[in-house]
């Protein structure tokens, strides 16, 4: 957790209580095999809300947020995402994976395209962009994220932390409603991940909805409206990072962040 | 990176000094020319004791060398010929020219079918139906564990084993007998030509419709679509074309007479076998090749590009496919290497292949040395040009990588 | 947003043990990997169908209809009007139990085939000591060359009271492991000798490796066995004769080093550049450091590709049977080629199918468990 972001006071930000949820799960089940991973997972993503989701490796947490966008499946319960609910149906799961952008742990950017056509891939191809207005936006959120320079470069010619950052981009390009972060800085090397975290910031303060899965509480002080605690497949505690940092309710919690203290 | 040796502030680069040879044990290029003249003398030693010996031996049989032979007439019969020939009067450097183009024919028409049957069963293989994934898997563990040549003598033995022509197995106008696989040829009229021709001329407008839809893409977002016209360029054109021109369509078809079949076209018995167990034998190689290739793309692939919105079939052409084909291209090469140079395995079952002609001219002329150094030839020119197109194909799909 | 606090009880809460039916069991599965999706119910139930048609068949043909022996006449020529009879319906195994010692021994004097019987399973033994971990030291060389010099006794004979045996007497399944595993054995230190002179600083060295391995590579086996059968005999002075067995056996051992040398630099490239600047900065001459730490690790890698290399070789001994060496595939022919069994090829062939698979699948079995524990002890 770096320090630095610790100490930074929270981003002000208003949530506009009426307006629809963005994302709504409700007494969602999930097993693989016998093992049941999620347990009546219920909560309420409301639109421009910042969540950040917490838990001890196992917890379900990565789950829970694949199943937003279905790269899983749950077995029971309600999805609803931007009013769309999450079903076997192909033309809803398309709708919502246009609203719905991913950043994952492993970057997953495709080697064999430069940055810059990362970026226009999914634009041109689902969102039926002429190249040159799709490769004008690419560049604009390169240049958000900062490195508008390497456009013409491949994946592999790139540090983690520009990785990083071109797959934010890459999600940002279908101008998504909801971005969802699994983990995304944890294969990181440390000085890198400050660089991905401001670009995480400079997002919240655009107000996008965002569920983000991470350990760092530094960023969930400053950016997050609620914080998640997840444990064994269920959501154990939740409220203000304050209240959840400085209060915690339940000895799981607390044994929680006793450890991840410790650990850094 | 800065690049070091623009800096003004470093002086400009001194040549480095000559290294003066030493005449000593202890100098490390002295002991490597010493090495290198050692071991090439002795090889060449070696290849001076053979050569030697060969020429007393063949002056001691009164066998003339050189390729002279190449003009007689060979008097070889050959069954089947891709080219006009005939053994009265043709030449043994037609023969071989004859059995030359029996291997391609059988090599070409194999590699085509081993990659498709090769890319069906990989892709069974990682198919989420179990028995599915089961059964091709033993597919290729059988296959790959059974000679070749076993194969090759199995399949010649079953197809021997169909009945006389008389008893000929009918599907259709098809006739299997033991005489191979007797089929109907369309008699080839102009409107066919023609036909061909608009063929040609729908196929070069689809690459160009194509081309025009990609175009148009890059300025709209809006890609047209290909597929309706290309169906129309590719089949219905040729289609109005031989319709127009009278809509000839005559088969000749076999006809038995006496012990065999007249007319039409032949598979040989030989031939057929030989391509059942080479596209068999080397599909199991492939499909091993392709399912590995698949595999090697990491889930995450899937993952990214579907959370982007892209349709699984969009994922496989734009995302999965190009990544595959990069670990595939290099195996696949030496799999066609190696069914070609399998295809040698003719001269087993009696398909007049370039090793089974080389190897009667041999045996009739003497010529040994000329005789192998034919197939050898014939072999390393066909091996060089395989891997020449695909280095050059690989180097074109290459991953640019730090 | 209130804050909720779900469960105030520190403990956890009980999971539902039980997924919804549906979930587990045999059912659960079989709808997951049999009938996830109509196309796959479509595939599984046609391939059902096949399977159990294809295995019926074969059931009622190898062994319901199946005819084990035949009456043999006055003469002791077997009598296969029965096996005609039967032909296309059930398989007729009487061919086998007529002829299995003449396709697994060839010509070799019936008294003595108890001799290569035993050479048969010292060679099994000498893969199974070989695959064991356990053995891969130094001695494994030792215990190579002490049972293929017992092997040469058995076969020979000629000494301690055993009958003599000229080579062109063997036969069988001993020529086929013969020419596999002496091949290998001499193949593999040239394929090392070449694989190294490969990346040889070396520029004449590296050439003569590079045109020895290409030149190799590029032609059909076959090629280099017609070599061996009808121009080796031309190299040779005047009055030198070499045995068929030994041709084919250096055309082999020429054949095999050139694809194993391919396998061997693989390993060599893959070693990380480290271990040699290691050896050198220790002051490590290059024999000492090529045969003490580049090698044992380079040769330990490429074990799996070296096994599935033996395999390819293991097969291609059949093609002997092209320049009329007496292998087990030529055996099976020669048992054919006698009138009253002529028709009855595919018994032929399934057996020794099913003996060359037993081979295969077992070094290509333990290739794959190998490769699987490597490359978990890489990972650690």
């Amino acid at each position: 957790m770096s320090q630095a972001a610790l100490a930074d006071a929270p981003i002000p930000h208003k949530i506009d209580a009426n307006a629809p949820p963005a994302i709504v799960l409700d007494k969602v089940n999930k097993w693989y095999g016998t093992m049941h991973v999620l347990r009546d997972v219920t909560m309420t993503v409301a639109a421009q809300e910042r969540v950040v989701v917490c838990g001890p490796s196992g917890s379900g947490k990565s789950t829970m947020i694949r199943c937003i966008n279905r790269l899983e499946t749950h077995q029971e319960g309600r999805i609803v995402v931007d009013g769309t609910e999450l079903t076997d149906d192909l033309r809803a799961l398309d709708t919502i994976r246009r609203e719905v952008g991913m950043v994952f742990q492993s970057f997953n950017l495709f080697p064999h395209l430069t940055i810059l056509e990362n970026c226009t891939l999914a634009p041109i191809w689902v969102r039926k962009m002429p190249k040159a207005e799709a490769e004008e936006l690419a560049m604009s959120y390169l240049t958000r994220v900062k490195i508008p320079d390497q456009a013409k470069k491949y994946p592999g010619q790139l540090s983690g932390g520009q990785q990083q950052r071109v797959a934010i981009a890459r999600a940002l390009c279908m101008k998504p409603k909801i971005m969802l972060f699994d983990e995304p800085t944890s294969a990181l090397d440390p000085e890198m991940i400050k660089e991905v975290l401001d670009t995480m910031i400079g997002l919240a303060e655009s107000g996008m909805t965002m569920v983000c899965v991470t350990h760092e509480m530094g960023f969930a002080r400053q950016v997050a409206d609620r914080v998640v605690f997840m444990d064994r497949g269920e959501i154990v505690e939740s409220g203000t990072p304050q209240r959840m940092f400085e209060d915690p309710q339940t000895d799981r919690l607390k044994l929680f962040l006793s450890q991840i203290l410790r650990g850094h | 990176m800065s690049d070091v040796t623009a800096d003004p502030r470093f002086a400009a680069g001194r040549a480095a000094p000559r290294r003066r040879l030493r005449l000593s044990w202890s100098d490390p290029t002295f002991r490597a020319i010493v090495w290198q003249v050692l071991i090439v003398g002795l090889v060449g030693l070696v290849l001076w004791y053979l050569v030697r010996n060969t020429n007393q031996n063949l002056a001691a049989r009164h066998i003339a060398t050189g390729f002279g032979f190449l003009d007689r007439v060979a008097g070889i019969p050959i069954g089947e010929t891709l080219v006009p020939y005939n053994p009265a009067v043709n030449t043994y450097g037609r023969a071989l020219i004859v059995g030359v183009l029996n291997t391609l024919k059988v090599a070409v028409v194999g590699i085509v079918l081993a990659t498709l049957l090769g890319t069906v069963i990989g892709i069974g293989r990682l198919s989420s139906n179990w028995l599915l994934s089961k059964l091709t898997a033993f597919y290729v563990e059988t296959l790959r564990d059974i000679p070749l040549l076993l194969q090759l003598l199995f399949w010649y033995t079953v197809l021997q084993g169909l009945p006389a022509p008389r008893q000929a197995i009918r599907l259709g106008e098809v006739f299997l007998s033991n005489r191979g696989i007797k089929v109907p040829l369309l008699e080839i009229q102009s409107a066919h030509e023609w036909a061909f021709l608009a063929f040609v001329i729908g196929l070069v407008a689809t690459v160009l419709w194509n081309r025009r839809a990609a175009r148009q893409q890059a300025a709209t977002g809006v890609r047209p679509r290909v597929w309706p016209v290309a169906i129309g360029l590719l089949i219905g054109l040729p289609l109005v074309v031989w319709a127009v021109l009278g809509a000839p369509l005559t088969f000749e078809v076999p006809v038995l007479r006496g012990f065999n079949f007249q007319g039409g076209g032949t598979l040989s018995p030989e031939y057929f076998a030989l391509l059942l167990g080479l596209v068999t034998y080397t599909a199991a190689y492939i499909a091993e090749i392709v399912r590995s290739g698949i595999q090697a793309v990491p889930q995450g692939q899937w993952e990214a590009a579907g959370a982007l919105g892209l349709r699984s079939g969009m994922v496989l052409r734009k995302v999965i496919l190009p990544q595959a084909l990069r670990v595939i291209v290099p195996p696949m090469t030496s799999q066609y290497l190696n069914l070609t140079k399998n295809s040698s395995l003719a001269v087993a079952i009696g398909y007049q292949d370039i090793v089974s002609i080389a190897n009667t001219t041999l045996n009739q002329t003497g010529q040994a040395i000329e005789g192998i150094a034919v197939i050898m030839a014939v072999y390393l020119t066909i091996s060089l040009s395989i891997s020449l197109f695909m280095n050059w194909y690989n180097a074109h799909i290459a991953l640019v990588e730090r | 947003m209130s804050d909720t606090v779900a469960t105030a009880d520190p403990g956890y809460a009980a999971a539902r043990e039980r997924p919804p039916a549906g979930l587990v069991g045999p059912w659960a599965w079989a709808r997951a990997n049999l009938f996830s999706s109509w196309w796959s119910t479509a595939i599984t139930l046609l391939l059902v169908y096949v399977i159990l048609r294809a295995l019926f068949g074969f059931v009622e043909w190898a062994f319901v209809n199946a005819i084990w022996t035949v009456p043999y006449n006055a003469q002791g020529r077997p009598d296969t009007a029965v096996c005609q009879n039967a032909k296309g319906i059930g398989a007729c195994w009487a061919i086998i139990t007529d002829k299995y010692r003449l396709i697994l021994f060839g010509r070799y004097p019936y008294e003595e085939q108890w001799r290569p019987a035993i050479c048969v399973v010292l060679f099994i033994g000498l893969y199974v000591v070989s695959a064991m971990r356990r053995f891969w030291r130094k001695e494994l060389a030792l215990i190579w060359v002490g049972t293929l010099a017992v092997i040469g006794v058995l076969m020979w004979g000629g000494v301690f009271g055993l009958q003599e045996v000229p080579e062109d007497y063997w036969g069988g399944l001993p020529i086929t492991l013969i020419l596999a595993t002496f091949g290998l054995a001499f193949a593999f230190p040239l394929a090392v000798l070449v694989a190294l002179g490969r990346r040889s600083r070396l520029p004449a060295i590296k050439l003569l490796c590079v045109l020895y391995v290409e030149l190799i590579r590029g032609v059909p086996l076959i090629s280099v066995l017609f070599m061996a059968s009808v121009m080796f005999p031309l190299f040779m002075p005047a009055g030198v004769n070499v045995d068929k067995l030994l041709r084919a056996q250096i055309a082999f051992i020429l054949f095999a080093g050139a694809y194993l040398a391919e396998v061997v630099r693989g390993g060599l490239q893959a070693l990380p550049k480290g271990q040699g600047e290691a050896a050198d900065a220790l002051g490590l001459p290059y024999w000492k450091k090529t045969g003490l730490i580049i090698l044992p690790q380079a040769l330990r890698l490429v074990i799996p590709p070296l096994v599935n290399t033996f395999i390819g070789f293991f097969k291609d001994t059949s093609l002997v049977l092209i320049i009329g060496l007496f292998d087990l595939l030529t055996m099976g022919k020669v048992a054919l080629s006698d009138p009253p069994w002529q028709s009855f090829s595919t018994e032929v062939y399934v057996v020794l199918a099913i003996i060359y698979i037993c081979f295969c699948f077992a070094m290509s079995k333990y290739s794959r468990g190998l490769e699987r524990e490597l490359n978990r002890a890489r990972r650690r």
